[in-house]
């Protein structure tokens, strides 16, 4: 940066703003997920509402400076309630021109662009596919306020003296753009100081050094005439208590640690690193101390088989996976389902098929879901709405599963698992423990008989070790009530219809569907899982412009919530919006036998609200 | 234990569920043994649990009156790891074969033992596929001719105890199906091991693969083709027990005829305590018909069991931090309060 453009800190105006949402990116080794996460905890400490969406390349470290390599770290903060990450970024921070060329285009005209001058040199030019270097085009960057900052250099500045090596101090070049940034939104620094000096207590020199880049970043705002301006977003009028910022793996791990406290329960969670639900295992792993019993497997196979046998064994047991690992459960998981055993297995959708977008988001295992097992294997289906919702969805996972007797798939997806969110903290008495019930007594005057049902066709859960109960189960088919292998046509087929009959009772224990907006008239937009914010925005903007279009979002998906049909009769059209190819229309159109119409995106990326609201009016 | 447990008899054991095992099957003689030794352990019945894969041997579990798991195919030891992971107070037994064990649940036996997870195994090892009617197996010899190796099979079989070893098991055994006085001790021993115990059973599948241990199993043939291992005695065998193993100074083992010269001092002494399993390792490998293969417990030794380290992790865990408190869980981060 040309010594010219620092100016003294005057003359500085200040302009309110009610939502902002800002872009971090750079190489993978920049940083840019820790400087997004900061900006985000402040933000929410602040008392603005947040919505996150990382976005980062599945190699860890991909060649650096390679369009490949680039992350990025989107946060949506305003002072209003928001649903999404937002569609349009207003201020892009570019750390080198492969985030620069990757990024750009999601830049809104007339916004703030602040890139890293330094790395753009012939080599990152090069690696980035530029011929010539794209801050000297002004047709590119004319509609945006470009500020070209010397971070390497600046962040160099900073930390001169503390005897850090040059690559050392490099690193620091992530605090001084996020202390530049906390400048430009008048952010309180305070929460990310104390954050670096946890973090690096054991290397002071390394805490000392973030700590200067992000005050040379704050002091640079101040100080440079490039920034005439800078902003202020007022705190959100949430509904009062206690809040913290929470993302869906978060929500999913203390969601089913409260299930088991509140039950009295060991937690057993068996898993196999993936992406992207191996947090759930990582956080679960130091909850120990609420007696979970974490299980890293050696394989997704051998995870569902622990989680079946803990199961047997008369505790609450978990397997999370992602697709691809959905997939090897499939056996196993069927199992379940033939023996009739609580548990939860957790599905993080990311883009497929195969190995597929490890790190992108998609909503394409809802067939898996409901079909991807061998033989006749239905089972209950739920799937939280944003990353907060995942807390209450794994409880209420488990509680079908207990009070059923049956596997229960929960559907996450690579969106709400790593976005983030203000989350309202519950208070524990308004908790309701999930009851269960282990017999200690033979049921029958011929002793224990494992698949005696009760009136909702639940067989009893007898907890191995009871006195008396001793009893075999199996993957064989069973005998109605006696439970000993049955090969005979008639049971197989009576037994068939019992497991989906069983499943299809759930009905009566969820809740009825709601509609928000319009409760009748044109549209329905229906969807599910993930896409809650995107759609709910979209319908309520429409909504405020006198649309009549509604909005039913399922929580529930197998069995379907009894009102459904009734509800979607009072639309003119139901249109199902997914991340998909159109899985849950399929399911729809099949099952009420209505011309459902659909509304796909398959890129590995969350709905734009734009796109939704296009979607929508072309079928009014 | 209390003192007030009854006095169980084998028929104790016995469930109400008809034996589909083929007449003459090697598995009834294991099953007799087992249901021999379970009433001597002192432990309540309803604290045994048996889990099994799928095979012949698998359908173990439907025949004694403990609680049982009939699972999937190879699954049976990620299937018990569940189980003790949440229930150290059971004792599992898993039963599985050469097919459910190495074929397709080789990963899941590998890992078991490595974890040392208190179960104890018996792999039925008969060289064969019996329930999908005898195809070659993972221990099944080069050159053998089945359903599905028309030209002889030219796989290079496992050896069970090696692949055990291997895996950093602290329990190895090895007995015969019908040598029942031999296996019931071995069983015993596998009941009291903490960690995992290892046992291959060589049994007899009479309607696919039959004679194919009558060399191991026979009167009068297997005097000379079997060495029983015992702790710190000499590895001695033969009708006459003139015949005895020693260690050549190619560091390899030898059979050698007792007298003329050779004392029993001469001998390799059986060390199932060593703590390197180079020796387990190398009678493991004697195979018939250039040795006798040993039967007997290989290797013993003490390692601290999966489940009971993770019992002590959750139960430190709740010492250095107190009992898992839902409200400092939920407001764990950065918080703040809206008014």
């Amino acid at each position: 940066m040309a010594t010219t453009d620092v100016a003294p800190a005057e003359g500085k105006r200040i302009e309110e703003r009610d939502t902002v949402v800002i872009r971090f990116c750079g190489d993978s080794g920049d940083g840019m997920q820790l400087a997004g996460t900061q900006m985000t905890n402040v933000s929410a400490v602040f008392g603005n509402d947040v919505s996150t969406l990382p976005d980062f390349p599945a190699e860890i470290r991909a060649p650096a400076g390679s369009l490949a390599g680039v992350s990025g770290f989107q946060l949506h903060f305003s002072s209003n309630d928001i649903f999404t990450p937002g569609d349009e970024v207003d201020t892009l921070v570019a750390m080198n021109p492969a985030a620069l060329k990757t990024n750009i285009a999601d830049l809104k005209r007339g916004g703030t662009l602040i890139v890293n001058a330094n790395s753009f040199e012939r080599g990152d030019l090069k690696k980035a596919g530029y011929e010539s270097n794209p801050l000297d085009d002004e047709v590119l960057l004319a509609p945006f306020d470009v500020h070209k900052v010397e971070m390497t250099r600046l962040a160099r500045d900073s930390v001169d003296g503390l005897g850090l090596t040059p690559r050392e101090a490099d690193r620091c070049k992530n605090f001084f753009a996020l202390g530049l940034v906390y400048w430009l939104y008048e952010r309180d620094a305070t929460p990310t100081r104390e954050w670096v000096k946890q973090k690096f207590a054991k290397k002071p020199e390394i805490a000392e050094a973030n700590l200067r880049a992000l005050q040379g970043g704050q002091n640079f705002g101040v100080s440079t005439g490039s920034f005439r301006v800078h902003y202020r977003v007022p705190p959100a009028k949430l509904a009062p208590g206690t809040y913290r910022k929470i993302t869906g793996n978060e929500a999913l791990a203390i969601g089913l640690a409260t299930a088991a406290k509140l039950a009295e329960r060991k937690l057993f969670y068996a898993g196999y690193p993936i992406t992207p639900a191996s947090d759930i295992l990582h956080e679960l792993s130091r909850l120990k101390h609420f007696g979970v019993r974490t299980f890293q497997a050696e394989d997704e196979i051998a995870a569902m088989s622990a989680a079946v046998g803990a199961a047997f064994a008369g505790e609450f047991a978990i397997s999370a996976s992602s697709g691809p690992g959905i997939c090897l459960k499939g056996e196993a998981m069927g199992l379940g389902v033939m023996t009739e055993l609580p548990m939860v297995i957790i599905d993080v959708q990311r883009g497929g098929p195969s190995t597929g977008l490890p790190t992108k988001t998609e909503q394409s295992d809802l067939m898996l879901a409901m079909f991807g097992r061998n033989g006749e294997s239905p089972l209950p289906i739920v799937a939280p709405a944003t990353p907060g919702d995942c807390f209450w969805m794994a409880q209420e996972a488990l509680r079908i599963a207990v009070e059923f007797m049956t596997p229960v798939i929960l559907l996450s997806d690579g969106y709400i698992a790593n976005g983030a969110e203000p989350w309202r903290v519950p208070k524990v008495e308004d908790l309701v423990p999930i009851k269960v019930e282990h017999p200690t007594e033979p049921n029958s005057e011929d002793g224990y008989l494992p698949y005696l049902r009760d009136e909702r066709l639940v067989r009893p859960w007898a907890r191995a070790g009871t006195p008396g109960l001793m009893h075999r189960i199996g993957g064989l088919e069973k005998s109605d009530v006696t439970g000993n292998v049955d090969y005979d046509p008639d049971n197989h087929e009576h037994m068939c219809h019992v497991r989906a009959q069983k499943v299809a009772n759930v009905a009566e224990a969820i809740p009825e569907q709601d509609v928000f907006g319009a409760q009748d008239g044109d549209l329905l937009l229906l969807s599910w899982g993930g896409t809650y914010g995107a759609v709910r925005q979209a319908v309520k903007k429409l909504s405020e412009a006198g649309r009549s279009v509604g909005h039913a979002h399922l929580r529930y998906l197998n069995p379907f919530p009894r009102n459904l049909e009734e509800v979607l009769a009072r639309f003119k059209t139901v249109l199902v919006a997914e991340l998909n190819l159109g899985q849950l229309v399929q399911l729809i159109r099949s099952r009420f036998l209505i011309d459902a119409k659909q509304y796909n995106k398959i890129q590995g990326k969350p709905f734009r609200v734009s796109e939704l609201i296009e979607a929508i009016e072309s079928h009014l | 234990m209390t003192t007030e447990l009854p006095v169980l008899a084998p028929k104790d054991f016995a469930s109400d569920q008809e034996l589909r095992w083929c007449p003459r099957c090697g598995d009834y003689s294991i099953l007799a043994q087992f249901k021999k030794l379970l009433p001597t352990l002192g432990i309540p019945k309803e604290k045994f649990m048996i889990v099994s894969g799928i095979g012949c041997s698998s359908r173990f579990p439907y025949y004694v009156d403990t609680y049982g798991f009939h699972s999937i195919h190879g699954r049976a030891p990620a299937i018990a790891t569940g189980i003790k992971s949440v229930r150290p107070d059971l004792q599992v037994w898993v039963i599985t074969g050469d097919g459910d064990g190495l074929s397709i649940g080789g990963n899941h036996l590998m890992h078991v033992i490595r974890r040392n997870v208190n179960l104890k195994i018996i792999l039925f090892n008969n060289q064969i596929y019996g329930l999908t009617k005898g195809q070659y197996s993972p221990t099944s010899p080069v050159g053998k001719r089945t359903k599905s190796t028309p030209l002889g099979s030219i796989d290079n079989p496992l050896l069970p105890l090696s692949v055990a070893i291997g895996s950093e098991a602290t329990f190895v055994a090895r007995s015969v199906d019908v040598d029942t006085k031999h296996l019931i001790k071995i069983l015993e021993r596998a009941a009291h091991h903490q960690g995992t115990s290892f046992i291959e059973v060589y049994q007899d599948c009479n309607v696919f693969n039959s004679g194919a241990f009558y060399y191991a199993s026979k009167k009068g043939i297997k005097e000379e083709n079997i060495v029983y291992l015992e702790h710190g005695k000499p590895l001695i065998f033969g009708a006459d027990r003139d015949k005895g193993i020693r260690v050549n100074e190619g560091n390899r083992p030898e059979v050698v005829e007792l007298g003329s010269g050779i004392s029993e001092d001469d001998l390799l002494f059986h060390d199932e305590e060593a703590q390197e399993p180079s020796l387990a390792f190398m009678l493991a490998r004697m195979r018939h018909p250039e040795f006798p293969e040993a039967v007997g417990v290989f290797r013993s030794v003490d390692r601290p069991a999966y489940d009971i380290a993770l019992d002590e992790q959750v139960n430190e865990a709740i010492e250095q931090k107190g009992p898992g408190d839902l409200e400092a869980l939920f407001s764990s981060g950065d918080t703040w309060t809206v008014k």
